[in-house]
């Protein structure tokens, strides 16, 4: 228990608990992403050098971004005071934390496998983390990608809302309710589009 | 010459042995931020009055010509206005996070200035994934400019801001496979081994550096480019654009905070020149073999001054891009032929394998006729979507 410790998880900590107790939205994100970076810092500490890269290039420099975005795309994200947030159902809250918490402090503090001694501890390299990555994990890690470029063109479909009738009807392959949410914003649009040929 | 060559870090290992024992490590901490600050708060300094003056040259005007001689004592007048400036903060602006917003951007920029190798032995912080480190840091510079605009209460700031954070997103993604390129060849992510790498030269007077490589040479182009869209620099400082949103998420920054942003952006500048010097240019590596007794930083920061230089060069040169045309030409052209690249690269990795006379050149033909192809394929494309009619969903 060194001093780096102390500080690294006392900011963690100190910024997550601001991230749950203010009320402006944009301040519990940012506060959230200095959680990410104190936990980065843990990780560095740790020797888990690219575990702890990882954790800044993915979480402080994109998830953030992405959390703010849809902050703000949000209704009622703004002008909120920082206030406490006080009601009556804190009291039942504290008491499942406290009650969830001990069990899991009991069944760790009485498992058998504590008083084990630990091996020693394995030189996670980059480049043994990249070549388990290629050959005993590569399926898990295409799987993944796989799964993230769904997401990514669901999510660019979803967002082609304004497009003309043109390229329109050709996007027939896109099916059921999808489509539906493409053709019906273009009718709307179509009198203003005609409107500026003719002029 | 050895001795000139490693002035610093002997100097260094010197003034460390006045110290005793347990303060040593905190001192050479200390020092090399020190040394850090120190170089590239000059060469900030050096660089504002040369734009300022090479602009001038291309537009065909003086440029800054009063204090001092040429008026080359212009940044020293610059940092007393900004230092004695009031500081305005908007009466609605988000106070902690207005003020917080150029330290969030100074701070990760100097963190990746401390990963570059200098010169020979000269890294401030040798990591083994060095170039991860460079990247981790760098994304979190899209937060500060989210800081900045939000927390200024300003629509110009805050269109500025997403504008910013779209382009810095869009042009993060070629801006690292083209430097996948050099991790795959190298087989590491430390800087000083992808250095050590080019060191050599080929038929005893051609440095092997990857720039002479057909990958290395369409990788250092996509390089740039990218990086001059990290960096916000015309053509691609639409996020500041003067003639649409006034300064874009710098609006409502005055006195020494903009100071302070002024010289994060200008070190993030130096920061990916310095880190394609490192990937591309051969790091503090001579270009020829008898040029070897100048030290090696020196031939680091000639390198680095010279891309400033191209940076000013193109600032004076092209016009800004439009927003479109912005996201079509990451997306559809720097990405693809970025991909392609990292294929290009692989071929020539696995066809080190061929032994025969003249191997290398049916290597170097076979290479650039790929790159060459889809540079002309994806190019055309790119023109062909260009020219047609553009279509406002908001403006009509």
């Amino acid at each position: 228990m060194n001093v780096a410790f102390i500080l690294i998880a006392g900011l963690t900590l100190g910024s997550a608990i601001a991230a749950m107790s203010l009320r402006n939205l944009v301040h519990c994100a940012l506060c959230t992403v200095i959680t990410f970076a104190g936990l980065a810092a843990m990780y560095l500490q740790l020797n888990a050098q690219f575990v702890g890269f990882a954790q800044i290039l993915v979480y402080v420099g994109a998830v953030a971004i992405l959390i703010l975005f849809a902050v703000l795309l949000t209704r009622n994200s703004e002008n909120q005071p920082n206030t406490l947030l006080a009601s009556p159902s804190w009291i039942i809250g504290i008491l499942v934390a406290i009650s969830v918490s001990g069990t899991i402090i009991y069944a760790v503090v009485k498992s058998t496998r504590l008083a084990q001694t630990l091996p020693p501890a394995p030189e996670a390299t980059v480049q043994k983390i990249g070549e388990q990555l290629m050959t005993n994990y590569v399926l898990p890690l295409e799987i993944v990608a796989l799964l993230l470029t769904a997401a990514m063109i669901g999510a660019v479909i979803i967002a082609m809302r304004d497009k003309n009738e043109k390229e329109d009807s050709g996007s027939k392959m896109i099916t059921g309710n999808a489509r539906e949410r493409v053709s019906q914003p273009s009718t709307i649009h179509h009198p203003s589009s005609s409107q500026k040929t003719t002029r | 010459m050895q001795s000139l060559d490693q002035i610093f870090v002997t100097g260094k290992q010197w003034l460390l042995a006045f110290l005793p024992e347990a303060l040593q490590p905190v001192g050479s901490i200390l020092l090399v931020i020190a040394a850090i600050f120190g170089v590239f708060a000059t060469l900030f300094a050096v660089t504002t009055i040369l734009e300022r003056k090479i602009l001038g040259r291309i537009q065909n005007r003086f440029g800054p010509n009063r204090v001092g001689p040429f008026g080359f004592f212009q940044p020293a007048a610059d940092g007393i206005k900004m230092l004695t400036k009031e500081d305005i903060v908007p009466r609605d602006a988000d106070k902690i996070i207005h003020f917080l917003a150029p330290l969030a951007l100074i701070i990760p920029v100097a963190l990746a200035l401390s990963v570059l190798p200098y010169g020979r032995n000269m890294v401030p912080v040798e990591f083994d994934a060095g170039l991860l480190f460079f990247f981790a840091v760098g994304a979190s510079t899209e937060l500060s400019v989210f800081m900045a605009g939000w927390s200024s209460r300003n629509k110009y700031s805050l269109v500025g801001a997403m504008r910013g954070i779209a382009q810095m997103i869009s042009y993060e993604v070629p801006l690292v496979l083209s430097t996948v390129t050099v991790i795959m060849i190298v087989g590491s992510l430390s800087l000083v081994k992808i250095v050590e790498a080019q060191s050599g030269f080929l038929f005893g007077f051609l440095p092997s550096w990857h720039v002479f490589t057909p990958w290395g040479f369409a990788g250092f182009f996509l390089f740039m480019i990218a990086a001059t869209a990290e960096s916000n620099r015309s053509p691609f400082d639409l996020p500041e654009a003067e003639s649409e949103i006034i300064a874009g998420y710098l609006t409502e920054y005055s006195g020494f905070k903009y100071a302070l942003f002024f010289m994060g952006e200008y070190w993030g500048m130096f920061a990916i020149s310095g880190l394609s010097v490192t990937l591309f240019l051969g790091g503090w590596n001579a270009p020829f073999p008898f040029l070897q007794f100048i030290p090696s930083y020196i031939w680091f920061f000639t390198k680095l001054v010279l891309i400033i230089f191209t940076f000013i060069w193109l600032r004076g040169t092209v016009p800004r891009l439009r927003l479109d045309q912005l996201m079509s030409f990451a997306w559809k052209f720097l990405l693809p032929l970025a991909l392609t690249n990292i294929v290009v690269a692989a071929i020539w990795f696995f066809s080190r394998a061929l032994q025969f006379p003249g191997a290398l050149g049916l290597r170097w033909i076979f290479c650039a006729a790929i790159l060459a192809v889809s540079y002309v394929w994806l190019g055309r494309g790119v023109a062909q979507a260009q020219r047609a009619k553009r279509v406002y969903q908001y403006a009509e």
